[in-house]
């Protein structure tokens, strides 16, 4: 909490003005996320250290209010203990309907943004698109995908070190948004320490939250996958069969023209 | 139902003359499925299939989409997350439903094209053809306004800037525009009669269709050598022809397996391929996105909206002309609506006697340099209006318009079309032949069964 409390006395300031838009240009790192490609899926134990990134960082400013508690436990995502997962939720409040606040159940959503300016997470990684393809085509975005969550990854590692100030308030430079923003570098090495022994390095702690807002923005996607091979294959055999069908059916009629 | 001769639906028993008298629907379903269909039909000719399935889709999936929905300015954009989340195939639906309208699109331009080159608006089939633009346009109105219903920051921005064209209109713009948006912006009450507006449309177009099919019922199929089936007798019109069940039905099923095979796995592999990110964000009157771009499907058009600036000379002769009543945004608006305006008119435009493509040498290489002048439109209408980029949609438009005012009236007289066959049996025959010796061994070679 005491950390949280830092990082927003930290930042409040320089978000008192509108970020602005994504401009066109910067650089984004390709990285190999394990849900990318046809077979892809979710790495459980990178989503739960993203988690907790972006509960111990993130969070201090940023909202996730379209995802809900008890989707911690799906056995594609983090596949949080139940027990876990209503422990987790106890640690939030939420509105209570009434003016006051309550403690968080499985059934709630995560708060929303304590920040006006901090946009709410929950869809980000499908809200901006890290590849641009070549001439306006999208070519790019075919093989690599969209480019969500290493355009997250690259953005909070993108930090050049350059601040300017204006009008009052600093502006960071950031190498993926290609320009300034509001948002100051927040990650460094060993900021969390992670349960399960993984370093905490910054590219680390990147690459793991990313993840993590990817499953938020698309809890689905493993689904959506499996469904896609249960269709494919059916489809394929569907269509040899009216291949066929129709090749025999035609057989009589094209053997009188060929014949004739 | 058409004028080439064939076999009627006979009702045998009590129950089915008992019905016939009362009501022929049988007799209906019969003759519609056993139209005599010509036996040359290429694969080009399946689209028709692939619309009717999308159709369908479309109206199958957004009915249940609809159930968990809200069209409320507040509650929209996260209803539709909440499909995505928490209904049970929620993502599938909404998948199949965003995409089935880009496969909608995919088909109806191959489709149209289709027509283009095969001489399909030609007479008799000029109804058909009209009726068909109309469903084009009502499917236009429907993506459209699908597209606003997330209620994303795209969805916002791109309902401004449509209602916007009809605003460019002189004197009355602003009040169509208004009465269009039901207020002064784009606001809940324009996401109300949205939706409203993109449940009723997909009936009007099924009823659209239904005239679709009847109206060429009534003349017949085109073909791909553009010649009329003989219809002197049932004998000679069945030479020509066979019953479109099931020999149709059953080619057409594959091509929509195969179509489908595609679609499913963009569907389940690359949902968001081609969405807008920026949809993802809510809608915000304060956040403008960097590039407001339309859907794909609509991008040739948006290309020659914009194609005309201020400094193009016909602009500023249209300006001097009309007494400054036509500005270039007006201009604009007046072109991409009559980009769509010629290709409804194409039958009446094209002087060519022959039909078909396929014997008409000139047309063919204008014919190819269309289709190639829409794929770049779609790709211009991609870019930033700026530098290049509007100068490649400006000769590409100059190309669209040439095309249908120009090109087409003049080649009936300058072109010399070789001679189609004389009857579709023989191009059937010539078709099959041709084959059979580009692949495997001479039909006398495989021994009898």
């Amino acid at each position: 909490m005491i950390r949280k409390l830092a990082l927003s006395t930290l930042t409040v300031a320089a978000l008192c003005t509108a970020p602005v838009m994504a401009a066109e240009g910067g650089h984004i790192h390709d990285y190999a996320f394990s849900f990318e490609g046809p077979f892809g899926t979710y790495d459980r134990a990178q989503l739960q250290r993203g988690l907790q990134v972006y509960n111990e960082v993130c969070s201090a400013c940023h909202g996730l209010e379209l995802v809900t508690f008890r989707s911690l436990t799906d056995a594609t995502g983090p596949g949080l203990d139940p027990d876990i997962m209503r422990a987790f939720a106890a640690e939030h409040e939420v509105p209570d309907g009434q003016g006051g606040y309550r403690t968080a159940g499985a059934p709630d959503h995560f708060p929303g943004s304590s920040l006006e300016n901090a946009p709410d997470l929950s869809l980000m990684a499908k809200a901006r698109a890290g590849f641009h393809g070549p001439y306006g085509l999208g070519i790019n975005q075919l093989l690599h995908g969209m480019g969500g969550p290493e355009y997250i990854a690259s953005f909070v590692t993108g930090f050049t070190g350059q601040e300017t100030e204006q009008g009052g308030a600093i502006f960071y430079e950031n190498a993926a948004f290609g320009g300034n923003v509001a948002m100051p570098p927040i990650l460094s090495d060993g900021l969390v320490e992670y349960s399960d022994g993984t370093e905490a390095t910054e590219h680390q702690m990147a690459q793991d939250v990313a993840a993590f807002l990817m499953w938020a923005a698309e809890p689905h996607l493993v689904q959506r996958k499996m469904w896609g091979f249960v269709g494919v294959v059916f489809l394929v055999l569907l269509a040899s069969l009216l291949y066929l069908t129709n090749k025999r059916l035609w057989a009589p009629v094209k053997d009188q023209a060929k014949n004739s | 139902m058409s004028g080439i001769p064939h076999d009627h639906y006979e009702p045998k028993t009590g129950l089915e003359k008992w019905l016939d008298r009362r009501l022929p629907i049988v007799g209906l379903i019969y003759d519609t499925l056993m139209i005599p269909t010509p036996k040359n039909l290429n694969w080009w000719w399946i689209w028709g299939i692939v619309l009717a399935f999308c159709l369908v889709l479309q109206i199958v999936t957004g009915i249940v989409l609809v159930m968990h929905y809200t069209p409320e300015s507040t509650m929209a954009f996260n209803s539709v997350e909440h499909i995505m989340r928490d209904v049970n195939g929620g993502y599938m639906l909404r998948y199949l439903h965003a995409n089935g309208a880009s496969l909608f699109f995919f088909a109806v331009y191959i489709h149209i094209f289709r027509g283009l080159y095969y001489g399909s608006y030609k007479a008799p089939r000029e109804v058909t053809w009209i009726i068909g633009m109309l469903i084009y346009l009502a499917m236009m109105a429907t993506g459209f306004m699908g597209y606003v219903l997330p209620w994303g920051l795209m969805s916002f921005w791109g309902a401004t800037v449509i209602t916007g064209l009809f605003g460019a209109i002189p004197g009355i713009g602003p009040t169509i525009q208004e009465w269009l948006l039901g207020g002064p912006a784009v606001g809940n009450y324009t996401l109300n009669r949205f939706f409203s507006l993109h449940y009723l449309l997909p009936f009007v177009i099924a009823g659209l269709v239904i005239l679709h099919i009847w109206a060429f019922h009534t003349t017949g199929n085109n073909n791909p050598a553009g010649i009329d089936v003989r219809k002197g007798s049932k004998e000679e019109a069945e030479k020509d022809t066979l019953p479109f069940w099931p020999y149709f039905v059953i080619k057409d099923l594959f091509a929509l397996v195969v179509v489908l095979l595609v679609f499913w796995a963009i569907v389940a592999f690359m949902p968001n391929f081609l969405g807008h990110p920026d949809n993802y964000r809510l809608a915000n009157p304060m956040q403008t996105p960097a590039h407001i771009v339309p859907e794909w499907y609509f991008l040739p058009f948006y290309a020659i909206l914009r194609a005309f600036t201020a400094d193009v000379w016909v602009v500023i002769a249209a300006h001097w002309v009309s007494f400054g009543i036509i500005d270039a945004k007006f201009f604009g608006v007046l072109a991409m609506f009559g980009a769509i305006l010629v290709l409804a008119l194409t039958p009446w435009l094209d002087t060519s006697s022959v039909r078909s493509g396929r014997f008409r040498p000139m047309f063919k290489s204008f014919f190819w340099l269309l289709v190639v002048d829409f794929v770049v439109l779609m790709w211009a209408g991609s870019m930033p209006a700026e530098g290049i980029y509007t100068n490649i949609a400006l000769i590409g438009a100059a190309y669209w318009f040439a095309y249908f005012l120009v090109i087409l009236p003049l080649l009936g007289v300058l072109e010399r079309p070789t001679t189609p066959p004389a009857t579709i049996e023989q191009d059937f025959k010539a078709t099959v032949k041709a084959h059979a010796k580009k692949s495997g061994p001479a039909p006398e070679q495989i021994p009898a069964e």
